[in-house]
């Protein structure tokens, strides 16, 4: 599982960040960083969790 | 249930709830036509998945075609107001905020909040029992946080707060809301021309000092506004309506003051449950398509109730049932898309340290009323009460 941001795309929310903050963090105008772009099998939950309250769409998981 | 006629239907509530015909809406086969506050019609939506939908892409569904608001002065009330612009203009905008509300940031400001916070929770304390938890602390709170945020005088209180409160007060006519907005785009206005002769530490003072050739003065005052009022009717109904559904429910109640990791999941509960806000801004259809497989016409307004979509049972189980243990309460409280509350972080801080400080502070928090005497605020385009009596 690996993590797809789209950063033209994301709003600067944040609840990705509040959702699962050891995989997202914001930079300094609030885009999106990812930390860990293959989040181990203990972090899937809270990882689906962030994807599916991100208001933009910016977020998706890709199989590989 | 103090609703009447004259409310627009995805307006009116049953106590915490919508009313029961816009929770049955949810199983038409067709959106229910309503009337709007300005009089004109337009399609509810009120599933969890279509409210998504439509605010989820704002390419078919955005501000085109909705009336301007013009004010009296000859300026556009939308110069500046992020919810009535779309993008590109909207990101535009939207950017030179977004780094004053990242998680990191607002992180920085809990200790000023909880110092607020504690003010007023030793001001209830030495004024003894009982007390209205709306005036003495609800409000007061996160109306003082955004103060010193935006760079708003706290002195100027009582004016704003009126203000605010009239200008989405529905009960009160067109013209009288469109003089009360004229009134306090003026004392924006002012406080504006004062920051960009001498730009504080504040957020107005940041955007004037580093985007300060960008942006118009009427922008300038949109922004302000708009950061204004939503940033203490939202949070401090959510306070007050909270704490009253946490009254009522004991256990809940102790879960949330006992235990520092049930807070910030029961606060999702508690948004999702309440869904302060009654509706994301209607948006206007731009081509004739489909919302969850059904159509809507190009033109068609779509209002989009925020709680009806809270309570979708296809979204969450037992959806009326306040339930703070709940390992995701999935919610659109904060509305979706690219209008998605900017403040959002900052209104989950401000509950975060709020609420348990609260509970803490009085174990012996008690409603001081009958539960069916108290009074929830109709008409007005935040849900909240207009007091909450209680004792400890």
């Amino acid at each position: 599982m690996r993590i797809q941001a789209d950063r033209d795309v994301c709003i600067g929310a944040g609840n990705c960040v509040l959702a699962a903050e050891d995989v997202f963090d914001q930079d300094d105008d609030a885009v999106v960083e990812v930390l860990q772009d293959h989040p181990g099998p203990d972090q899937e939950s809270e990882v689906r969790n962030a994807v599916a309250q991100c208001p933009s769409g910016a977020l998706s998981l890709v199989d590989d | 249930m103090s609703t009447t006629p004259t409310i627009p239907r995805h307006m009116q509530r049953d106590r915490f709830a919508p009313v029961p015909e816009t929770q049955a809406a949810r199983d038409e086969d067709d959106f229910p036509t309503i009337r709007t506050s300005l009089g004109t019609t337009a399609r509810l939506i009120t599933r969890y998945a279509d409210v998504r939908e439509v605010l989820g892409d704002a390419e078919r569904f955005s501000n085109e075609g909705l009336p301007p608001l013009p004010t009296p002065d000859g300026e556009d009330r939308r110069a500046g107001n992020l919810l009535a612009t779309d993008p590109p203009e909207h990101t535009r905008l939207r950017r030179l905020l977004t780094g004053e509300f990242t998680v990191k940031r607002i992180r920085r400001l809990e200790p000023r909040i909880t110092e607020i916070v504690d003010e007023h929770l030793d001001a209830m304390e030495a004024a003894g029992p009982p007390a209205d938890l709306v005036s003495a602390f609800a409000l007061p709170v996160p109306s003082l946080v955004i103060c010193e945020l935006l760079g708003v005088p706290y002195a100027d209180r009582d004016d704003f707060q009126t203000r605010s409160t009239r200008q989405i007060d529905l009960s009160l006519s067109l013209e009288e809301r469109g003089r009360v907005a004229a009134e306090s785009r003026a004392y924006m206005g002012e406080l504006v021309d004062r920051a960009r002769s001498a730009p504080g530490d504040d957020m107005l003072g940041m955007l004037i000092r580093e985007h300060g050739d960008d942006l118009t003065r009427s922008e300038l005052i949109g922004i302000a506004s708009l950061l204004l009022i939503a940033g203490h009717e939202t949070t401090a109904n959510m306070l007050g309506l909270g704490t009253l559904a946490l009254l009522r429910a004991p256990d809940q109640l102790a879960h949330v003051r006992d235990e520092p990791d049930a807070v910030a999941p029961a606060i999702e509960e508690l948004l999702r449950f309440l869904s302060v806000v009654h509706s994301g801004i209607p948006r206007s259809v731009r081509h004739d398509t489909t919302v969850g497989g059904r159509p809507v016409a190009a033109g068609e307004l779509l209002v989009l109730s925020l709680p009806a979509a809270n309570r979708d049972p296809a979204a969450t189980d037992h959806p009326d049932d306040l339930d703070v243990t709940r390992a995701v309460a999935p919610h659109v409280a904060f509305g979706h898309g690219v209008h998605h509350c900017l403040g959002a972080p900052l209104a989950r801080a401000e509950m975060a340290v709020a609420f348990p400080a609260l509970l803490r502070r009085f174990p012996g928090l008690a409603l001081g009323i009958p539960f069916d005497e108290v009074e929830f605020r109709s008409a007005t385009v935040v849900h909240g009460l207009r007091a909450l009596p209680v004792t400890w």
